[in-house]
């Protein structure tokens, strides 16, 4: 593996029933220290009950997330893991600013690391706006800014870029790389497999299942196309067809 | 519990508070508005001498329900939004004790309750006389443990609605029935004997106690005392029922 080799997170036998349905079946994998692993599937593949899983706040029905070697969601982790809901979850009538820093307070940030946050999402123009009058994607930004404020040791995002433009989406990931490079773990759930050649790892997701943990180019050469999105397609179809000759 | 994480969540409520003015007025106008209203609905009553004036008494306890009701409203509604808008589930993803976040919610809305009852209870005094003979110090000390109760009640009652609509349903709940038998309308000795019981085991009829020793006595009485130790009994219970409701993990 390189540069790194030490889990950040470990997840064995992992089985999550949400309601009446097997949401995650029998997981295993586990994400290098400074990596950015990329989490793909389509919708209500499990990806969003996956990383919350890791975070610590889905309850599981068995199995065992380890996240930098203790249970996930222990008391210790919580200064060390930041979590992005897919939903941005901030206060709608506090400014941006006031929301960064209160989510900051809680890691013992100061005002300048809560400007420094919004900055890096480039809403520092925008700070003292109420994030009730931002554009939609603006408002996923602040959300963004809250995690990046404690500065973590991982972070989980779940698709943080849905609705951002193109501009937007290099510059973020550019800054997830340089994260990376300092030794941040990432997660990253998202939808636009353009996107994923900027991961190191991939993990697919489908029906609950871990269909593969590779990288994108192993993706290419296994979907034999040089276009991730058809790659993911061939395989997704493939799994689908291999089921289908099994059942 | 950790007291900037505490102090922090108080002064986020505040600012949230403040980003809404009608808010505001209902928590600080509109007591004293209606503290007036009832002065002067008795305004041509006429008395035996001696008796003293319903507005005494009714305009009283009426400061102590102002703040329950209001906070109850008021905290209900925003721990409603917090719950569903996903920033109770990622505030609990962080290092915040749910102490710190329960009595941060307390200390927000206490402070103000206490402007509240300061206003209302002023209004009271200088503008309509109100006849007291303790110190009005106690009043705004009793108006603030009640609105403290309104916010316990209040966190704790959000757990049980999903949307704001049956946030209030739980007025006629648990509001209304204590309103009724906290001895505002029949002394609570004089009252039957099942219902008599049902006040002695909600909080409000604790306050109206001691708001009534108040009243009658220069000085704070071993009555006075009692009611308040029961009323900080209540919320501490109703904080400690709350807290498991700030669930860290979810299915
Ligand atoms: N609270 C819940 N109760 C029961 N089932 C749920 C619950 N939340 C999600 N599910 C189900 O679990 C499955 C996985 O959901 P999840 O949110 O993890 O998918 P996802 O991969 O994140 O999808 P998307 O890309 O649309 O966000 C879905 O079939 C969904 O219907
Ligand atoms: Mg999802």
């Amino acid at each position: 593996m390189g540069r790194h080799t030490v889990p950040s997170v470990e997840v064995r036998a992992l089985h999550v029933l949400r309601g009446k349905t097997m949401v995650l079946n029998d997981v295993d994998f586990s994400i290098p220290t400074g990596r950015i692993t990329g989490l793909l599937g389509p919708s209500g593949s499990g990806k969003t009950t996956l990383m919350r899983a890791i975070v610590g706040v889905q309850r599981v029905t068995s199995g065992s997330v380890q996240v930098l070697n203790k249970a996930a969601g222990s008391p210790e982790l919580r200064h060390e893991v930041g979590y992005v809901t897919q939903a941005p979850s901030v206060y709608r009538d506090l400014s941006v600013e006031d929301n960064v820093r209160y989510f900051g307070a809680m890691h013992g940030r100061n005002r300048a690391q809560a400007r420094e946050a919004i900055d890096a999402v480039g809403l520092g123009t925008l700070a003292k706006r109420r994030t009730a009058d931002l554009s939609g994607g603006q408002f996923s930004r602040v959300s963004l800014a809250c995690a990046l404020v404690s500065e973590p040791r991982l972070l989980v995002l779940d698709e943080p870029t849905v609705g951002l433009d193109p501009v937007l989406r290099a510059e973020l990931w550019e800054r997830f790389a340089r994260l990376a490079a300092g030794g941040t773990t990432l997660i990253i759930s998202s939808h636009v497999m353009e996107e994923a050649s900027h991961c190191d790892t991939l993990l697919l997701l489908r029906a609950g299942r871990l269909l593969a943990r590779l990288t994108p180019d192993e993706l290419r050469v296994r979907g034999a196309t040089e276009d991730l999105e058809l790659a993911f397609l061939h395989m997704i179809q493939a799994d689908i067809a291999g089921r289908r000759g099994a059942a | 519990m950790n007291p900037s994480m505490l102090g922090a969540t108080a002064a986020r409520v505040l600012r949230q508070l403040r980003a809404d003015p009608r808010s505001i007025a209902l928590i600080l106008v509109v007591p004293a508005v209606l503290l007036a209203f009832v002065y002067y609905l008795f305004e041509n009553e006429t008395l035996p001498p001696g008796v003293p004036r319903t507005f005494d008494r009714v305009g009283l306890m009426m400061l102590a329900i102002f703040p329950f009701v209001v906070m109850f409203l008021v905290t209900s509604i925003t721990m409603l939004r917090e719950r569903t808008s996903g920033t109770l589930e990622r505030l609990l993803t962080t290092p915040i004790h749910k102490a710190d976040l329960l009595f941060g919610y307390a200390l927000a809305f206490s402070i103000m309750a206490a402007l509240q009852s300061l206003f209302a209870t002023a209004v009271a005094y200088w503008v309509f006389g109100m006849d007291i003979r303790g110190n009005p110090g106690w009043v705004v000390v009793v108006a603030v443990l009640n609105s403290v109760l309104g916010v316990a009640l209040g966190l704790l009652c959000s757990a049980f609605a999903r949307t704001e609509f049956q946030a209030v349903q739980f007025m006629p709940v648990v509001v209304i029935p204590q309103i009724l038998l906290c001895g505002l309308f029949v002394p609570r000795d004089q009252m039957n004997p099942i219902l008599e019981l049902i006040s002695n085991v909600l909080p409000l009829s604790y306050s109206v106690d001691a708001l009534q020793e108040i009243a009658a006595h220069a000085t704070s009485t071993a009555t006075m005392t009692a009611d308040l130790l029961v009323m900080v009994g209540f919320v501490l219970a109703v904080l400690l029922l709350a807290s498991p409701t700030l669930r860290r993990r979810t299915p």
